[in-house]
């Protein structure tokens, strides 16, 4: 196989710059959010004292899941074997770490003393997974970067192997950490499972796949960048994989909750009697997320499309959106029980389901969470050789 | 004025100093120190604090919320943001019917998942049992609030004015029921404690777990009393009877 070149974008398109200005604005806007939520504090959000955790947490963590994710390509390519995605194992580790850097600024940024992040970074108590998740992410920064100087420069390419290995195994971790932050938590009915962290890496491995997919096309087309069929064939059919597995995994989750009877309640709550929550769970986690993109990348008719393709994984993200928002607001939503098999309430909305209603500053951080990683991704490639010159399908071929 | 005149009224004023003196001694020097701590003496381990509610004492009133409010400065809500540190949680058994009201705060686990989770080291529990938030390392981040099984922390939505010196709070920090801290270490209960005898109900009861001679170390012996959420097995200080 002869080495497929990568080089920079040109970058001075019309359309490119008006990406990054789209970007940059959409950046601008939520750090402006956030000085309004330091400044006068929290009141300005949809947030309270039974909604702790919010939109910004929503966009912050299915970034960070979908950045573990975003890693899959070049996992494939140094730790599989797998050659033919070796060209987009660049482009792969640039995404999961712009993804991460995007939850992140988040995640730091709703934090009720941001100001205090030197704090976070010298005091750790090391039962809380909160504090290796400041480690696994800082580590993530430094393996994927070490990787990415491994596959990008030629004096690294024999360290490509064990760096691939290093990360793959990292954000195994990784996910694994950002999932217990959930599943640790055994007082809420709404979590307190092992079950949390497997289910978020595979989450992590539909969202990072989708996001990359769309990057790629995105960049390709954008570019002007040939990109054959055969390789997206591929990631359309690991995609399908990942959603499946997905669904799986919240149906074992969902129908062991219901086979426990104290979480009889939550389960009819989110299933059958939460509103909002029931709506997102079923119409666009399951049914636009998953069953959706599935007939879109399976279909016979549809899947040899490459706008079914894009339009499977926009679903995937949208869909992996309204699962975080279900599984982080729901989970809130549901009242806490104090004493079961008692009726309770009290002037502290005891017993009753909380309501949530997202304000525009607490939004428009989490979009921009979205759109720094974004606009990282853009700035890169034009910067440094992230991308291929030609993916066509004869390229690299003899 | 005459020499012998000032030498009367400093005798006077001498006499009523050394008679208040004796008056207040008593309070001051005698009573008090048989439980404060020294300011230079750190708490110890060999006291567990804890607070035993008796349900059935305890109906309508809301002398131990107030009391709270009145002793650190915490408002009375009136929005879903604001902070609150006890609320009376009123009970329905779904069976039989029958109801209490039961006042719930921060239930100073020995085992609290609040301290846990805390990635700072902000939540920690003193050697005593006292459950507190350092608001000096505290970042925001709110995972006390998602792990506390008794939603008895608040997190601070707005400024704060008028505070307690005693109890410092801070915007963007999150806060709970210190057990009056404060009052604790100079040898005094907790105001909700003093507030609900003050009320003539006395069903709050404040001492040291440890010690098998306290009222509640001998009533929790005696009488059969339950901790909320019992089964998580956080092992509380504070218990409930009647419920």
């Amino acid at each position: 196989m002869s080495a497929i070149a990568l080089r920079e974008i040109e970058g001075r398109s019309a359309g490119y710059y008006g990406l990054l200005a789209g970007l940059g604005l959409i950046m601008l806007l939520g750090l402006g959010s956030a000085y309004t939520m330091e400044e006068h504090g929290h009141v300005v959000t949809g947030m309270d004292n039974q909604i702790v955790w919010g939109m910004p947490h929503v966009f912050a963590v299915f970034l960070i899941v979908a950045a573990s994710g975003a890693l899959n390509v070049a996992s494939i390519a140094s730790v599989f074997g797998k050659t033919e995605y070796k060209p987009l194992s660049p482009l792969s580790g640039l995404l999961a770490l712009a993804l991460l850097a995007g939850g992140l600024m988040v995640l730091v940024l709703d934090l009720g003393r941001p100001d205090r992040l030197v704090v976070a970074m010298t005091h750790y108590n090391f039962k809380s997974i909160f504090a290796w998740n400041v480690f696994l992410y800082n580590g993530f920064f430094v393996i994927v970067g070490a990787y990415l100087w491994a596959m990008m420069d030629y004096t690294g390419t024999r360290y490509v192997r064990a760096a691939g290995m290093a990360a793959f195994l990292w954000r195994l971790i990784l996910t694994t950490g950002t999932g217990s932050i959930f599943g640790f938590l055994a007082a809420r009915q709404a979590y307190d499972s092992a079950l949390l962290a497997p289910m978020f890496i595979v989450f992590s491995l539909a969202y990072g796949t989708a996001i990359f997919l769309l990057t790629l096309i995105a960049a390709c087309r954008g570019a002007g960048r040939e990109l054959g069929d055969a390789l997206l064939k591929r990631l359309r059919g690991l995609l399908a994989v990942f959603v499946a597995a997905s669904l799986y995994f919240v149906a074992v989750f969902h129908v062991t909750n219901l086979y426990i009877t104290q979480h009889d309640g939550f389960e009819r709550f989110l299933l059958l009697e939460g509103g909002v929550h029931t709506f997102l769970f079923w119409t666009v986690q399951v049914g636009i997320g998953g069953a959706a993109p599935l007939v879109l990348l399976l279909h016979p008719a549809l899947n040899a499309r490459r706008g079914a393709l894009v339009l499977a994984s926009a679903l995937v993200v949208i869909g992996g959106l309204a699962q975080m928002y279900v599984t982080i607001i729901g989970g809130q939503a549901y009242p806490l029980v104090l004493f079961p098999g008692m009726q309770e309430t009290s002037g502290f909305y005891d017993g009753q389901v909380h309501g949530y209603a997202p304000s525009l500053p607490e939004t428009m951080l989490g979009l921009s969470g979205i759109a720094v990683a974004l606009l990282i991704v853009a700035v890169s490639v034009k910067m440094l050789r992230f991308l291929p010159e030609r993916l066509a399908d004869t390229a690299g071929e003899h | 004025m005459s020499d012998v005149n000032r030498g009367r009224r400093q005798f006077i004023g001498w006499g009523a100093a050394a008679l208040g003196g004796l008056t207040l001694a008593p309070g001051v020097m005698l009573f008090a120190p048989a439980q404060a701590r020294a300011p230079e003496e750190a708490a110890s381990s060999r006291v567990r604090w804890g607070l035993l509610i008796d349900t059935t004492q305890c109906d309508g009133c809301t002398a131990c919320i107030e009391a709270c409010r009145r002793e650190n400065h915490v408002a009375a809500p009136s929005r879903k943001t604001d902070p609150q540190w006890i609320r009376k949680v009123e009970l329905k058994d779904l069976r039989s019917g029958k109801t209490h009201s039961a006042p719930v705060m921060c239930q100073h686990c020995e085992h609290p998942p609040c301290v846990d989770v805390c990635p700072t080291g902000a939540s920690f529990k003193r050697a005593d049992g006292i459950v507190l938030v350092d608001r000096h390392i505290c970042i925001g981040c709110r995972y006390c609030m998602m792990a506390c099984p008794y939603k008895a922390r608040s997190f601070v939505h707005e400024a704060l004015t008028d505070q307690n010196p005693d109890v410092p709070r801070g915007k963007g920090c999150v806060e709970s029921c210190t057990l009056c801290v404060h009052r604790v270490d100079r040898g005094r209960n907790p105001a909700c404690v003093e507030a609900c005898a003050a009320a003539g109900r006395n069903a709050i009861v404040f001492g040291d777990l440890n010690d098998p001679n306290s009222e509640i170390a001998k009533r929790v012996a005696t009488y059969a009393s339950t901790q909320i959420r019992a089964d998580l097995g956080l092992n509380p200080g504070v218990r409930y009877q009647g419920i």
